[in-house]
This record gives C-alpha cells, structure tokens and sequence, in this order.
C-alpha cells in the first residue's frame, strides 16, 4: 500500500459515487419537513371547519353573507319571480346546465343551482380574478343595461352573473361561481362546508 | 517576509494572510473599464446603491413593523406617525422598490442597445435575469406586507395565476398560501422571504454577477474588444482603471440619482397613485373588493400581456413567457454586431417597437381593460414576442456598418 500505483480510482469514484447518492437521499427526506410546513396548519385547517346559518329571519330577495375559509358566503332567498327568470336566460349564459361540474356539488346540479329551490348558497368570489361581486337584485338598471334580470355584478372586471350564480356571456370569468357543499340541519339552519348525509 | 504585493506595515500584515491589496487591484485599481463609458453605464452602480438602500432601510423597517393580519396595518401607520422619522424611512423604501425597479429596466436596456449580452457575456447576462426574476418575486411579497386592501387582492389574483397550471395548480396555491385563503400564514412566510431568504439570494447573485462581469470584461458604446489592442505594459490601450476613474464618475451620478429620489420621497412619495396605491390606504377586508384591481407600475407591462390573452391558463403561459424568453435573448440575436451604432436599420426598427410595445402594454395595464385597450395590448403582446422572433432571422436583412478596432 505504499506506492502511489496501488491507489484504485475505479474504487475511489465508486465510493465518493455511492456516498454523494446516499447523501442525496438524506437531503430529500430533510426537505419534507421544509417543504411540508408550508401547507395549511392543523390550526388552519380547524378554522375551515364548517360554518352555520340561520336563515329563519331571512326576508324574500334578500341576500346575507357568513364567513366560510375566509371567504364570504351568500345566502340568497329568492323570490318566485326571480326562480321563474332563471329558465327564460339561457341564450345568454355561457354554462347555463352547470356542465362544470367542479363549480358545485352534484346536488345542486340543477337550474335553480341549490337543494331548495329559494335558498341560494354560494361562495361570493368571483371565477375570474378573485374578485367579490356585488349583488344587484334589481331589474334593468340603467348602469347594467335593459336586459339586466337581476344577479351579481363584478366591478373588477364587469363580469356578470345570474341569481343563481351562472355567468353571463361575454364578460372575462370563465366559469359560474362556486356553490360550496352544504346540508340543511333543520328548516332555518344550513351548514356550510359538508355535503348532505344522504349523498 | 516580504508579501507578492510589495506592501509593508498593517496592510502588509493583512495581506501575508489575506488577499486585501490583491484584491483591490484586480477589482478596482488596476480593473482596466473601457474609457468611452456614457451616461447608460451609470445603472450598474446606481442599482447596487438602491440596493443598499433598501437593505439599510428594510432592516430598519422591520424594528417596527409586526408581520401578523391583525397588527400589520396599523404597524404600519405607527410607522408612518409615531416612529421618530419613520415615515421617512418607510417612504425611502416604497420610493426604493420603484427606482430600483427604474434603474433595472434602464440597465437591461443599455445591454440591449449595446449587445452587452453577446458572447462571451451570455452568463453575465442570465445572472442579470435571474436577479430581475428574484427582484420581481422580492417587490410582490414586500407589496402584501402593509396588509392593504390592494396588498391582499393583488396577492389574490397573483396567486391564482398559479392555479391555471392544470393538474397541480390548486394544490399548489393552497401550499403557496398556507392557507385556503390569504391569511396571516401567508402574510408571516412572505415577511420571512422578504426579509431574508430573498435578499441573501440577491446579494449572492449580485456578487456573482460583479465576479462574472470583472471575468470577461465590461462591454462599451462602441461594442469593440479593448483587449485585443493592449500596450508594451500589457494594459488595454482604451481602458482606464476603474478606481479612481469610474468611481468619480459614478459618484457624480449618485448625486443626481439622490436628487430626483429626494424630490420624490420628499414631494411624491405616492406617485400620483402609481408608486403606492389609493387603495392600499385601507386594511384589507377579504370580504370586499376594491373596484379596479392593478399591479404597481414595475409589473403593469407583464399583467397587460396576461390580460390581453382570453384564456386563463394561456394568458399565464404568456406571462411567464414574456419573462422566460429573455434568457435565450443571447443565442437569439445572432449578429455578429454588438452596439447599435454599428448595426442596421433592420434592428434599430424592431428595437424601436419592442420598446414602444413595452411601454404601452405597462401603460394599459395600469388602467381598467375595455375592448379597446385590450386589442391594443394584443397588438403589443404580438410585437413583444415577435420581436424576439425576428431576431435569429434580423442578420439577412440587415446592413451593419464596419466596426472600428479601437473606441471611438
């Protein structure tokens, strides 16, 4: 072992080889952590729990908002005249069926967009940019136009959608706005953030 | 023991076990610069003094501001009324982030005009975009910071770009938040990467890009190699040492720069709405939206090109283009030519629209989209792209002048 002959690179390169891949491998189970701790918190996640409403003092046509993740959602009790609109708009929409199926539960995948056919739930942001819409119930209003029948309003980027939350053609939001999983615990109390027992 | 360098004394101490005068020659004064450097090669040096600048007063910043949702606005406007000069200091950093964003752009359109990206200065080029990428990411999490109304819904439409990316994109937003929504979790990471991570990232890249630069030598007006021409000394003919040279130079510079910036922290540190948004002077509230949603100036050509594409997920890929393209610009341009003194008409024409087209586009997207404006920006976005596109080709066309041997 003393002459500089019997040094063996092949032996050499194979160990500093082998030792760079098992240190390789150690540096990618130390990221996990790194990486994993940027996910949502358990703390965070307690706080998306679901959320409940008591719409009992809700009026016909009017809207409320609760807090659901963070993010506002709407409870709409609409008015028969506006249930009867929603079918006469369809020409005008661009996803009038709610083909999207990622945009609600299957249980409210129906023309009204909610389980009874009154009361709208829906997370009030926009599918475009993230933007809140405001609600403009009225009928043609001079700002919107003569074809106007009532719906949110986006002043961002003047997106526009029905009452039952189905986007307008023609305006930059790609897609209707979202209807979270909710189940009713009695006549005048919804639960946000779970879908029905039954489904 | 004498030392290699010839010095005696403390500095000869200091340099028997530290390369001190060693380094000081070969980086200043006996760095041979091009000696027809003009008013385009002060940026280099002005971005490194915004760039201190911004550390010195963000450290300061940080002493009082308080990284949480519920206190980080009115941390804020403590700062801006109770601490001793705070406003001062807070309004040299926002006025900061805008002049370094100024100073950039001016410094990336001097290595346009005068090729300062063509071999053998492609590395020194991609570090520079590399340092304009992680400049963009340092601004975007400092703006969330004051916790403002066009703080949090600018964050909330930037962050949804991300969720155009099919497949992952929703998980990935959710990781980038840290929340479902954005939260104090992302206010508290953006703070630690703003005042840190990013930062050492940019102060190492910065020194690699110096290190790179002194390497293979300043690029100059005339775009000429002064090294091919040196004297019986072995010194560049047309070089001048940087030290004392350039840095009196420089210094001059540094004056006038410090007094537009004066002039505006002092008289305009708003900026008419552009350098701090109206907006932004409400808390943030995540159940309201501002009406009109715009970046500040320094991202407004990038959110045009975004907009201008009808698709979610294309207008992403467009953003994202429109930056990522700029690495390649070094194997694009494909004239043997560097500065546009000596190149065509072919190129000074398409420089001349780029520009134009950038300029535009940062003035479009400032402003609310209309159909108008937004076929404008789709003329832009076209005349962005093509300008790179024309490049590989450019060389056919065009009818270059003879390049001299030495600086003019």
């Amino acid at each position: 072992m003393s002459t500089v002959d019997a040094v063996d690179l092949g032996r050499r390169r194979f160990l500093t080889a082998t030792a760079t891949v098992v240190g390789g491998v150690g540096v990618a189970f130390v990221a996990v952590p790194f990486l994993s701790s940027w996910a949502p918190s358990e703390r965070a996640q307690a706080a998306g729990a679901p959320v409940e409403a008591d719409v009992s003092k809700l009026e016909e046509g009017a809207l409320m908002t609760v807090e659901w993740r963070g993010r506002p959602i709407w409870l709409l009790k609409r008015s028969q005249r506006m249930l009867d609109d929603l079918s006469g708009l369809r020409d005008q929409l661009r996803d009038p069926d709610s083909a999207e199926a990622a945009q609600q539960p299957p249980y409210a995948r129906n023309v009204h967009r909610s389980i009874r056919p009154e009361l709208l739930v829906m997370i009030g942001i926009c599918t475009h940019l993230g933007c809140s819409p405001t609600f403009r119930p009225e009928i043609a209003p001079a700002d919107l136009g003569s074809h106007w029948r009532g719906g949110f309003f986006c002043p961002c980027h003047g997106s526009g959608f029905d009452l039952a939350g189905r986007v307008y053609r023609g305006v930059p939001a790609p897609l209707n706005m979202e209807v979270p999983p909710h189940r009713f615990l009695s006549d005048s109390r919804v639960l946000i953030g779970v879908d029905p027992e039954s489904a | 023991m004498a030392n290699t360098q010839g010095t005696t004394g403390l500095v000869g101490w200091i340099d028997e076990r530290f390369p001190l005068t060693k380094t000081i020659r070969e980086h200043l004064t006996e760095y041979y610069a091009p000696k027809n450097f003009n008013f385009w090669y002060y940026f280099g040096s002005l971005a490194l003094l915004v760039l201190i600048l911004q550390i010195l007063t963000g450290i300061w910043l940080t002493m009082n501001y308080k990284p949480s949702a519920e206190e980080a606005f009115s941390s804020v406007e403590y700062i801006m009324r109770d601490v001793n000069w705070g406003w001062l200091i807070r309004y040299m950093h926002s006025t900061g982030a805008s002049f370094f964003f100024l100073v950039v752009y001016l410094h990336m359109f001097r290595a346009l005009i005068y090729g300062s990206y063509k071999k053998p200065r492609e590395l020194l080029w991609l570090i520079g975009v590399v340092i304009f990428v992680v400049l963009m990411a340092e601004a975007f999490m400092g703006y969330l910071l004051p916790w403002g109304q066009m703080s949090y819904w600018g964050a909330q439409v930037i962050i949804s770009l991300f969720s155009a990316i099919p497949g992952i994109g929703d998980s990935l937003t959710l990781w980038i938040r840290g929340d479902y929504v954005i939260s104090d979790a992302t206010l508290n990471r953006f703070f630690a990467l703003h005042v840190i991570a990013l930062p050492l990232v940019l102060v190492g890249l910065v020194f690699v890009h110096i290190v790179a630069l002194h390497a293979v030598g300043s690029n100059n007006p005339d775009g000429v190699d002064i090294k091919k021409v040196k004297g019986p000394d072995g010194k560049p003919l047309d070089g001048i040492p940087f030290h004392p040279y350039y840095t009196v130079k420089d210094l001059v510079g540094v004056v006038v720069f410090l007094i537009f910036f004066s002039v505006v922290v002092f008289f305009a540190p708003e900026m008419g709405g552009f350098f701090l948004e109206p907006p932004n002077f409400d808390p943030a509230d995540p159940m309201k939206t501002p009406a009109h949603i715009a970046p500040v100036w320094y991202f407004t050509p990038f959110y045009a090109i975004l907009r201008a594409v009808p698709d979610k997920l294309g207008g992403v890929i467009a953003m994202g283009g429109a930056i990522v393209i700029l690495f390649f610009l070094p194997w694009l341009d494909r004239s043997p030519v560097r500065s546009i003194r000596y190149r065509g008409f072919a190129f000074k024409a398409v420089l001349t629209l780029f520009v134009a087209s950038f300029l535009i586009l940062g003035y479009l997207g400032a402003l609310p989209p209309s159909p108008g404006r937004t076929a404008l920006s789709q003329i832009c976005t076209v005349i962005y792209f093509a300008f790179f596109a024309v490049l590989p080709i450019l060389p056919w066309f065009e009818k270059t002048k003879p390049v001299p041997e030495r600086v003019t």
